[in-house]
């Protein structure tokens, strides 16, 4: 008698623990629909209440394309989309619209985008607004360096992809998310209003006790030599200060204005030198590289879908499509170069670019004309090659004028050795800045945008409070996992390139030959760059 | 050898439910599994906390309820942690493992409620009109969460320390200053007849002396068709392995003696007791760690620790 009931009641249990598993697992919620729209109808939000108040559940420092994609991010979901949320800018350029002028040259500030950024962009509603305005795929991308020992062509058809990214304008991009964000009525923007100083509360120290498996990614920050308190931080500043609460466990805001603002959660996305950082005691890590960005735009003799780049013994110079004729230029030299280039005439500059992009210091590359049959012996053993691998090395074309004017800006690496910390989290240029080399930067930015917003989103669904430095190391861990291998990668680049020697021109022309002929890496490099699963 | 007596002591517990289970008869000499005796008068609660000694002698199960019942409260076991109740809010302190594995238990909370009550999971706040009682609530490392999900929240405690905590804590912030929180029993709110959508008791009943009395008590606090939710350690290897010697020795997550093996339960002991209690298991699922992405999962391994909801008969 008694072991029928145990006998019987056991597969029921077993029974129900797959299926709890297997709807927690989807995360399908069974709800009829005129429930759902019940619920709906009487949902008040995650909100704080009296919406008039001060009291913000989130406030981005910086409207830029990061802290904008934040907003975005946070919008396009219905389990974030009724926080309350501001936006700071201080520029007040960043509101404006963008409009395209017929026959304009587009301006200097252009990002390359990735097919990560753009399922993002697309995510949020931004990307039809760029469809509709002037942005350029490129397809292909050549690199070589000076020594003309090799070059590696990479096509986006040997991933599966229709392009490789697409070169977009910054304020395109900016315009474009914010349009995304006034569609769904959903952040208050504040600008132009600037960021007087942060007060964080004492909140939890990250001082991880005992655990016997410390994470990689404790593991890198410990070997960086963070330090881990960062109670009570103030800026060396005014007496205005008075203002904050200082027993308030909640982040607190003060704006240049005298508005004072309370948040659950604080995200820096206010650039390289973030203000946010710098008062929230945050250090970073890093060094400059001695080389300045020079960048415009110029006509090139004939349409073009690829980004080209040589590598200089002073740096990489790239030319980007941008749309008809035009491309982009970004070229990373020395400092009393790109002084000297941006000094001399238009005429002199597109000699300067035509000769660096092909004669400077070395020839051209010579395409490989055995490849074929070489393909012939190695594909049986590492599979199918990629398309491009037969493809010969190809010129690019020449600049023929200069049309815009020409900006620079110093390069260094910088990185947070914190992204986050009770109450902040770091987004974008804030905790990482990278070589343009790549133009990785702001997708690394983007990715950083869509982690922040997906572990808020979790947060949210058990519970938490979107502040807690619990919740925040979540988004840190994920982003260092992807960070730190791109900075490292990014930087030894340009440190290999800096050296011109014969045993390092030879060891670069083989890297070159093995990233061009074979193929399982050249998928890998080709997926780490367009930000999919490596 | 007294792990053999042990053994032998769960051995007959469980026949105990099981012949309590069988004899549809509810016999008063079933009420109480492991009277527990009561020194005196002030019963404490449930909470969680590892007694220095052996608090509870394991001969008090042979011994015959003696007289005063006072409930289902362990005195010792609530003096553990009223020692530690200052660090309930701190994330990085001894209640560290417990915060970790906050937001998965509260997974299978919300999932399990919004399955039963036909709420939309996909908004922020789907608890909504939900009343909620958390028994053994400490700092209220639930309670907060829950509220911010939209329920209507009672935090209960036998430790007074811990409702302190919970309430400073509670009240800094608008979303949870709502919680209601009680220094009392579940006993005690049986007796003032207090009904609820939804009871509670996560990582408790591990820690009082009667839990068949205690079961019954949360059947007691719940409304027909409501939803009885308990998290508790499973009495396996594994689980004196890895939630003793593992969590208490050696990564020291927890004091040594938070936990007393003998009085984990089987999830099939934990079925019969809430069947003793007019409960019908609902739904079932393990917590696990893994310790190599310091993250905890769902999963259908129940062998340590694990989770079930269960629905009060009508």
């Amino acid at each position: 008698m008694r072991n029928v009931s145990v006998r019987i009641f056991l597969p029921i249990i077993r029974w129900q623990k797959c299926r709890v598993l297997s709807q927690a697992a989807d995360g399908m919620s069974h709800v009829s629909s005129a429930q759902r729209s019940a619920n709906t109808a009487k949902q008040s939000g995650y909100k704080t209440e009296n919406a008039g108040d001060s009291n913000y559940d989130v406030v981005i420092v910086g409207g830029g394309m990061v802290g904008a994609a934040v907003g975005c991010g946070l919008a396009s979901s219905p389990l974030t989309k009724s926080l309350r949320v501001a936006i700071i800018d201080g520029n007040p350029a960043t509101v404006l619209k963008y409009k395209e002028k017929q026959n304009s040259v587009p301006d200097a500030r252009v990002s390359a985008i990735t097919p990560a950024t753009i399922r993002f962009l697309k995510d949020v509603g931004a990307w039809e607004k760029i469809q509709g305005c002037r942005h350029a795929p490129f397809d292909s991308m050549q690199v070589w360096d000076y020594s003309g020992r090799g070059f590696t062509r990479y096509r986006a058809a040997d991933v599966g992809e229709p392009v490789l990214g697409y070169v977009v304008e910054n304020n395109l991009l900016v315009s474009a998310l914010n349009y995304a964000l006034e569609r769904t009525g959903f952040a208050e923007t504040m600008c132009p209003a600037k960021v007087k100083a942060v007060q964080l509360p004492a909140g939890s120290t990250a001082s991880s006790t005992g655990t016997l498996f410390e994470t990689l990614g404790e593991r890198a920050r410990n070997y960086a030599g963070t330090s881990t308190s960062f109670q009570n931080h103030k800026i060396p500043d005014s007496a205005s200060l008075d203002k904050f609460d200082r027993n308030d466990s909640w982040a607190q805001v003060l704006l240049e204005d005298g508005r004072l603002l309370r948040a659950r959660l604080v995200v820096g996305a206010d650039g390289g030198r973030s203000r946010v950082r710098e008062m929230a005691g945050l250090e970073t890590r890093g060094w400059d590289y001695n080389q300045h960005a020079l960048i415009c735009t110029v006509q090139v003799g004939y349409h073009h879908l690829t980004a080209w780049q040589r590598f200089l013994p002073t740096g990489p110079l790239a030319l980007l499509p941008v749309g008809d004729d035009l491309s982009n230029i970004v070229w990373s030299t020395t400092p009393e170069k790109a002084k000297e280039l941006k000094e001399m005439s238009k005429e002199q500059f597109v000699t300067a670019v035509n000769k660096a992009l092909t004669e400077d210091y070395g020839p051209l590359p010579s395409s490989r004309r055995n490849v074929a049959a070489v393909s012939k012996y190695i594909t049986p053993l590492i599979g199918e090659l990629p398309p491009s691998v037969s493809d010969p090395f190809i010129a690019p074309p020449p600049v023929t004028a200069c049309l815009s004017e020409r900006l620079s800006f110093p390069l260094s690496l910088r990185h947070a050795t914190r992204y986050v910390t009770h109450r902040l989290a770091l987004v974008g240029d804030a905790a990482h800045t990278v070589h343009p080399l790549a133009g990785q930067g702001v997708n690394l930015g983007f990715g950083d945008a869509a982690a922040l917003a997906k572990t808020l989103r979790e947060g949210i669904t058990t519970g938490e409070d979107v502040g807690e430095l619990a919740l925040l190391e979540k988004y840190e861990k994920e982003r260092l996992w992807r960070n730190l291998p791109m900075m490292a990668v990014l930087d030894g680049f340009q440190r290999v390139f800096g050296i011109d020697s014969l045993p390092f021109n030879l060891a670069r022309a083989a890297g070159f030959n093995a990233a061009q002929y074979l193929g399982p890496l050249k998928r890998k490099i080709i997926s780490f760059a367009i930000g999919g699963q490596v | 050898m007294w792990k053999m007596r042990s053994f032998v002591q769960s051995n007959i517990l469980f026949r105990q439910s099981l012949r309590l289970l069988s004899s549809s008869s509810t016999s008063a000499a079933g009420a109480s599994i492991r009277p527990q005796v009561v020194p005196d008068g002030s019963p404490s609660s449930t909470a969680n906390e590892p007694s220095t000694s052996a608090a509870e002698p394991s001969q008090s199960r042979f011994q015959k309820p003696k007289q005063i019942y006072k409930g289902s409260i362990d005195n010792a076991e609530t003096a553990k942690f009223a020692a530690i109740a200052d660090t309930w809010w701190d994330h990085y302190g001894p209640y560290k493992p417990l915060h970790a594995m906050n937001p998965t238990r509260l997974s299978f909370v919300r999932s399990a409620l919004c399955r039963h009550f036909r709420k939309d999971e996909d908004t922020p706040k789907p608890l909504e009109g939900l009343k909620v009682v958390d028994v053994g609530c400490g700092g209220g490392l639930v309670c907060e969460p829950l509220a911010r999900m939209g329920a209507q929240v009672l935090g209960v405690d036998a430790v007074e320390k811990n409702i302190k905590v919970a309430s400073a804590h509670a009240i800094k912030d608008p979303i949870t200053s709502s919680i209601q929180y009680r220094c009392t029993t579940a006993e005690q709110l049986v007796v003032e007849k207090q009904e609820f959508d939804v009871v509670l008791a996560l990582e408790v009943i591990e820690h009082v002396a009667d839990p068949i009395e205690f079961c019954k008590s949360l059947a007691a606090l719940v409304k027909n068709d409501g939803m009885v939710i308990i998290s508790t350690l499973n009495r396996s290897i594994a689980s004196y392995g890895l939630a003793i010697i593992g969590a208490e020795y050696i990564l020291g997550w927890l004091p040594r003696g938070t936990h007393d093996w003998n009085k984990f339960m089987t999830p099939e002991e934990l079925a019969l007791l809430m069947n003793r209690a007019s409960l019908s298991m609902d739904e079932m699922a393990g917590i696990v760690f893994n310790p190599f992405t310091q993250r905890w999962y769902l999963s259908d391994d129940t062998s340590v620790d694990y989770i079930a909801s269960s629905v009060k008969r009508r």
